[in-house]
């Protein structure tokens, strides 16, 4: 039971927030939401500034250009991002956290060498086609169809909930290659260009009002047959070939940044007035301030224990789903939280009156978002449920 | 970092836990309600080392450190394991005897003005009866308490005397002392209820899977599984929350001491009262009965929720600590 992190790991610390005091201020602040262009290169020019420090892929492989950054060090990477309030892995997530993995797990030498170091460099952006229309949850459900014609896949289908679909230069496909096969056998992932004809990217307001997400429609799009990742039909195995990599440090810098915004909520409630006196002063708001930042807390020891546990095992554990569930749920009461404090300076999306309406609401409107993307809420307490607790399945 | 249980951490723990499970199973439970304090049972847990586990080797002790002893105590809460625990493994080496079980140690937190009345646990039993207040640590002779014994205490396996007037005792420890042992005392109270967290859990899916209706084992409907995983994930940060308090406690420098337990209180607290009361919806009708043992383990939440804080009073600790 020992939280001491190890004086190589310190070192690192040391070296890497010396560097980002200096490079962080010097890049300034994010451009607006919908300049698409000028998003495109603040993210990607961050990247290459990871990149050419050595600070590009912490956890890939030092064989793909990566850190290959021991667990320890990885958590102390995303520490120090959050402390530093760098700029956010934007239109490299896709790339960094999902897509490259993938090709590192289960690409071929080519697509390895194609799209790698492009990603790790910032020259690629990569969106997610895996959701549609009628398979959320049920994402094996999926129905875009990809039919092999001589050297190519023809595919026609509509994906939802794209990430970054709009700059996006390829896109992780999930598609139907066995239309007769069991639901999981039949499907394949592929590297699709954003360029090929035949695919029409729509932007998909959210309630944000801002669309990082895009529908995107395909109409006999001729993807190359060398794009296809792994074998066909295994590509329900291979969409979960990301897991390995992700190793329980993925919410690392989330705990962090709910942690500082707690004790930031408590600085505010000190200057605000609530009932004739500093809103702070209020007992009730000290203890629901406190019973947060306890579970978060509790959230951060958590995060550490299931490191010990890879540690030993070598592979993410299903406790993945108790930290996921945990930390949507707790980042939703929290930013909740936020707004009841701005009162009404929480009915404007941007500051007012130099309160911080502005992060308070993103925050807050994009936590709604946690706790249904990426396996949602419900799905999280049926994987806990049977897997981890051995209840049986719910007769389907 | 390795906050992984050591090899030897993981062996004290399954030393104390078979001792548990056998020693206090819940067959034995009838029993222990007819005597929660018998000295040869408390002879016994004193030769676990329950008491003397901190105590350096020099001094007759374990000389084990906080990680150690959250687990044990983690374990003496998963069997709502009856006694002054708290007190006499806190007066160790403060009070002659307590360590080795002979001077059985009980105790009354008074730091914080209150209306509620003075009610000793288990006076019948104690030797000495520690009392912590804001000008020191006091002790009084157990034998010259003079109350009047609670007819139905709420935790059959804590019985109550109301003491309207307490004997003057010795001063033994000033207000530093007492700050923390308060302090300690909210660690252990937090590694309890992380025990009664895991147990609840524990029952209550046990059960699910046993228990059919509509021609089907309760645990396949997804209300019953929902419950069941929030309950788990409480257990987990209870666990992760309550070590690294454990951790911090045996190495300051990892973090916040008074943040780090005062944390543990509360998520290990809030976890052990949830899931204790979901451990007895979910046995249904048989939870209400008094033959199944969930209900012990929500009365037993309720005294330790009125032991050395509140919930509210530690969250309010961590609100004051927030930029820690």
């Amino acid at each position: 039971m020992d939280l001491r992190y190890s004086d190589a790991d310190e070192a690192f610390r040391r070296e890497f927030r010396a560097w980002l005091g200096a490079e962080v201020p010097k890049h300034g602040k994010p451009p607006p939401r919908d300049d698409w262009p000028a998003r495109r290169v603040y993210d990607t020019a961050w990247q290459r500034k990871l990149f050419d420090a050595g600070y590009a892929g912490v956890n890939w492989p030092r064989a793909y250009g990566g850190r290959g950054a021991t667990l320890t060090e990885e958590l102390v990477y995303y520490e120090e991002l959050a402390r530093a309030h760098a700029p956010y892995i934007g239109m490299n997530f896709v790339g960094i956290r999902h897509g490259g993995p993938t090709i590192i797990a289960e690409g071929s030498e080519l697509q390895k060498k194609t799209h790698l170091p492009r990603i790790l460099r910032g020259e690629e952006v990569w969106c997610q086609g895996f959701s549609e229309p009628s398979a959320g949850s049920d994402l094996a459900a999926l129905k875009t169809s990809a039919v092999r014609d001589g050297d190519h896949f023809v595919v026609n289908g509509h994906k939802i909930w794209t990430s970054y679909g709009q700059a996006a230069d390829y896109c992780e496909l999930l598609v139907r290659t066995d239309p007769s096969a069991p639901k999981h056998r039949g499907i394949s992932w592929l590297i699709m260009p954003m360029n090929l004809p035949g695919i029409d990217v729509r932007p998909l307001p959210t309630l944000q009002g801002e669309s990082d997400f895009a529908e995107v429609f395909l109409a006999d799009v001729r993807i190359p047959a060398e794009n296809l990742v792994g074998k066909e039909n295994d590509g329900w195995r291979i969409t979960n070939v990301t897991l390995r990599f992700e190793r329980g440090t993925a919410w690392a810098a989330d705990i962090i940044e709910l942690k500082e915004f707690l004790a930031d909520a408590a600085t505010l409630a000190k200057k605000l007035t609530r009932d004739g006196a500093a809103a702070w002063e209020d007992k009730a708001l000290r203890r629901e301030v406190g019973h947060l930042a306890a579970e978060a807390d509790a959230l951060w020891a958590l995060m550490k224990w299931q490191l010990g546990e890879i540690q030993k095992t070598g592979v993410p554990g299903l406790g993945g789903s108790a930290l996921k569930l945990a930390f949507t749920e707790l980042k939703q009461r929290v930013y909740e939280l936020g707004m009841r404090l701005l009162g009404r300076a929480a009915l404007s999306r941007d500051d007012v009156a130099s309160l911080p309406a502005g992060h308070v609401l993103t925050q807050f409107l994009q936590s709604l978002s946690l706790t249904i993307a990426a396996g949602s809420s419900q799905v999280q307490r049926n994987i806990i449920s049977e897997r981890i607790l051995g209840m049986p399945k719910e007769p389907r | 970092m390795d906050f992984r249980l050591t090899e030897d951490q993981q062996a004290l723990q399954a030393g104390i836990r078979s001792f548990c499970d056998d020693r206090y199973a819940f067959e034995r439970m009838a029993e222990l309600e007819k005597a929660p304090l018998e000295r040869e049972r408390w002879r016994e847990l004193a030769e676990m080392g329950v008491f003397s586990l901190r105590l350096p080797e020099s001094e007759g002790g374990v000389g084990l450190g906080w990680a150690e002893t959250v687990l044990v105590f983690a374990e003496l809460g998963r069997r709502v394991v009856p006694g002054p625990l708290l007190w006499s493994h806190l007066c160790a080496g403060l009070v002659p005897g307590a360590a080795a079980g002979e001077t059985v140690v009980g105790g009354l937190d008074h730091t914080r003005a209150s209306s509620d009345p003075v009610v000793v646990e288990y006076a019948d039993g104690l030797d000495a009866l520690i009392v912590l207040a804001r000008d020191g640590v006091h002790r009084i002779d157990a034998r010259k308490l003079a109350g009047r014994p609670i007819g139905v205490p709420l935790d059959p396996l804590t019985p109550l005397t109301h003491v309207p007037e307490l004997p003057a005792g010795e001063r033994i420890g000033g207000p530093d002392r007492v700050d923390r042992l308060r302090l300690e005392a909210a660690c252990l109270v937090s590694a309890l209820c992380l025990g009664i967290a895991e147990m609840t859990t524990e029952l209550a899916v046990e059960y699910a899977k046993k228990r059919e209706q509509f021609d089907r084992p309760i645990a396949s409907f997804q209300a019953i599984k929902h419950f069941a995983a929030d309950m788990y994930v409480r257990q987990e940060m209870a666990r992760a929350v309550v070590y690294a308090a454990g951790a911090t406690l045996d190495d300051p420098s990892v973090g916040d001491v008074a943040r780090a337990v005062a944390s543990a209180r509360v998520v290990a607290g809030e976890a052990a009262m949830k899931n204790a009361r979901m451990c007895i919806q979910i046995h249904g009708g048989m939870g209400y009965t008094w033959e199944l043992p969930p209900h012990f383990y929500l009365k037993r939440v309720f005294v330790l929720e009125n032991a050395f804080g509140t919930g509210d009073e530690h969250s309010e600790t961590v609100s004051e600590r927030i930029d820690a």
